[in-house]
């Protein structure tokens, strides 16, 4: 079986022709743990919604090499009004074994289960979703994504507005996911976190900045260059000719560090 | 008593259609507007429901009052709307309430101007207002059709319409089915209101949508008991309504909608997740 579980090629995603990430290339090992690393508007969210295909490419692509993909965004993207239990949130993890009409068996009301004790929720199957401390609706939303069974996993800051105590619970879920090998991806904020728990990192300013190890992507160099990066949009920002002398474009080495085009 | 509340009914054809249209409309309307409360698309009923005017009066100029082109007229306007809006939503960055506004209020304009140029007043009131009691069995097909549609979409899509309003953005990770769901139901949204329109008027029928589900949020926390609390309340205002409507001389319509007012302030009232019960329980608590 192939070792790539997800290839960039030279991906440039973005909003009205402005790259918010912009020419990435390398690839993720099945298997790996990489936490995503960078400030406000630096591109991370849109890197997950491009790999989740909810965004489409403007240049270049992702090339799957995983069987399933489950995705976690932040949770503000979701309706915490809406009048569901905790149970019918999970259950939509059920989506891509059952799709629109098909009919959960008794073995997936186990699974759902075993999912909700796994993050410590036993017994709150029939908790409506607006009764739930932020902490709570994330350790839900990681049964969901547990749920899911996908072999590539993207996680969108999943540790906004959550205790220590349901962090540690949680990595110990992300770590239990990385030992059943499945790859996974993490924006986070917190580097000391990322330092303690995720071996690989991915620090990107709009353009990779630096990947691989964790221990050489995050030093000082790197993150303050990470850090100078103009935010906002420039509508004076020239147009990137990279793509029209394509021929030129060097193809990355294969050690996964992003040297090349920045 | 009992002759008062049966009595008509059973003695009058018209006040017998009028009970099986509308608790018909009741039970199909009720569910969508449970929806569109959820999504926070309260008002794009009534936005819709002006909206579908000018496809009524294109039908009534050229046909006259017949329920057949009316409704035709009413429902492709509807959809080109419901259509529009929609795309220009999800493809550009303007929000759908506000393209949604741009198209209904360019549709409400053309089709004042159409029936006031060529009908009376009397004619423009029975559009905007409709009327209950002169329900024929091209009204009456109309309505159990628009009813039979709509069981069946949300039968088949029930589980893509809750992940679509819940978590939206999860769904388009797996599955490309949120976009045809949501211009679903947005068609049933039109479906019903022209399905309403004869009974109840352009105006009046988005009323049966809104304010049987508003009220039923104020009795549960759970969407298919949400539905169901919603229909019911839906019936009782359309019999209550026509009733109130036969014995006091009023026209049936707005007595039909006003009953469903009535019942939606007493739900924000007494229901129980409504304003007294949460005032009175405020200071006891469960210890965790």
């Amino acid at each position: 079986m192939n070792n790539t579980c997800l290839e960039f090629k030279n991906l440039t995603l973005g909003y009205q022709g402005h790259a918010a990430v912009h020419h990435l290339s390398g690839d993720v090992k099945r298997g790996s743990l990489t936490a995503i690393v960078g400030a406000n508007g630096s591109g991370k969210s849109t890197l997950l919604k491009g790999i989740a295909g909810i965004l489409k490419p403007i240049s270049g692509g992702c090339v799957p090499g995983f069987r399933r993909l489950a995705y976690l965004a932040q949770q503000s993207e979701l309706d915490r009004t809406f009048p569901a239990r905790v149970i019918d949130l999970v259950s939509l993890g059920h989506w891509q074994k059952r799709g629109l009409l098909g009919r959960l068996t008794a073995a997936d009301n186990a699974s759902l289960s075993k999912c909700l004790n796994a993050v410590g929720l036993t017994g709150f199957e029939k908790r409506p979703i607006d009764s739930l401390s932020g902490g709570q609706m994330q350790r839900a939303l990681f049964a969901r994504t547990m749920l899911q069974d996908a072999d590539l996993i993207l996680l969108d800051e999943p540790f906004n507005a959550v205790d220590a105590r349901t962090i540690a619970d949680l990595i110990v879920v992300i770590k239990g996911w990385v030992a059943e090998g499945r790859t996974v991806l993490c924006v986070l904020h917190d580097h000391a976190l990322v330092r303690d728990h995720f071996p690989e990192t991915l620090l990107i300013a709009r353009k990779p900045v630096a990947w691989g190890a964790t221990s050489d992507v995050m030093i000082s160099e790197n993150l303050r260059k990470a850090r100078s990066f103009q935010e906002a949009w420039d509508e004076q920002a020239g147009w990137c000719e990279d793509d029209a002398r394509q021929g030129h474009h060097t193809q990355l080495p294969h050690n996964r560090k992003v040297a090349g085009h920045v | 008593m009992y002759e008062d509340l049966i009595g008509p009914f059973l003695r009058y054809g018209f006040m017998q259609r009028a009970l099986f249209g509308s608790l018909v409309l009741s039970v199909s309307c009720a569910p969508v507007g449970v929806f569109l409360m959820l999504r926070r698309m309260s008002l794009t009923g009534d936005a819709m429901a002006h909206a579908i005017l000018p496809g009524a009066a294109v039908g009534f100029v050229l046909f006259g009052l017949q329920i057949v082109p009316m409704t035709i007229g009413g429902l492709i306007v509807g959809l080109l709307v419901a259509l529009g809006s929609g795309i220009v939503s999800r493809f550009t960055v303007q929000k759908e309430d506000a393209s949604l506004a741009a198209f209904y209020l360019i549709s409400l304009a053309v089709g004042v101007l159409l029936v006031s140029w060529k009908g009376s007043s009397v004619d423009l009131m029975h559009v905007l207002f409709g009327s209950v009691l002169a329900l024929n069995d091209a009204a009456l097909t109309l309505i159990v059709g628009v009813a039979i549609i709509t069981f069946a979409a949300l039968a088949v899509f029930w589980r893509g319409l809750v992940a679509e309003c819940l978590d939206p953005l999860f769904l388009r990770s797996v599955s490309r089915i949120g976009t045809p769901v949501h211009l679903i139901f947005l068609t049933l949204v039109v479906l019903n209101l022209v399905g309403g329109f004869q009974a109840l008027g352009t105006l009046l029928s988005v009323g049966l949508m809104m304010l049987p589900a508003a009220a039923s949020r104020f009795w549960t926390n759970e969407v298919r008991a949400m539905c169901i609390i919603a229909m019911v309340i839906a019936a009782i205002s359309s019999v209550s309504g026509l009733l109130l409507s036969y014995h006091a001389s009023l026209p049936s319509g707005p007595a039909i909608i006003l009953t469903a007012g009535i019942i939606y302030a007493v739900s924000a009232l007494v229901g129980t997740r409504g304003m007294l019960p949460t005032a009175l329980t405020s200071r006891r608590h469960k210890t965790a």
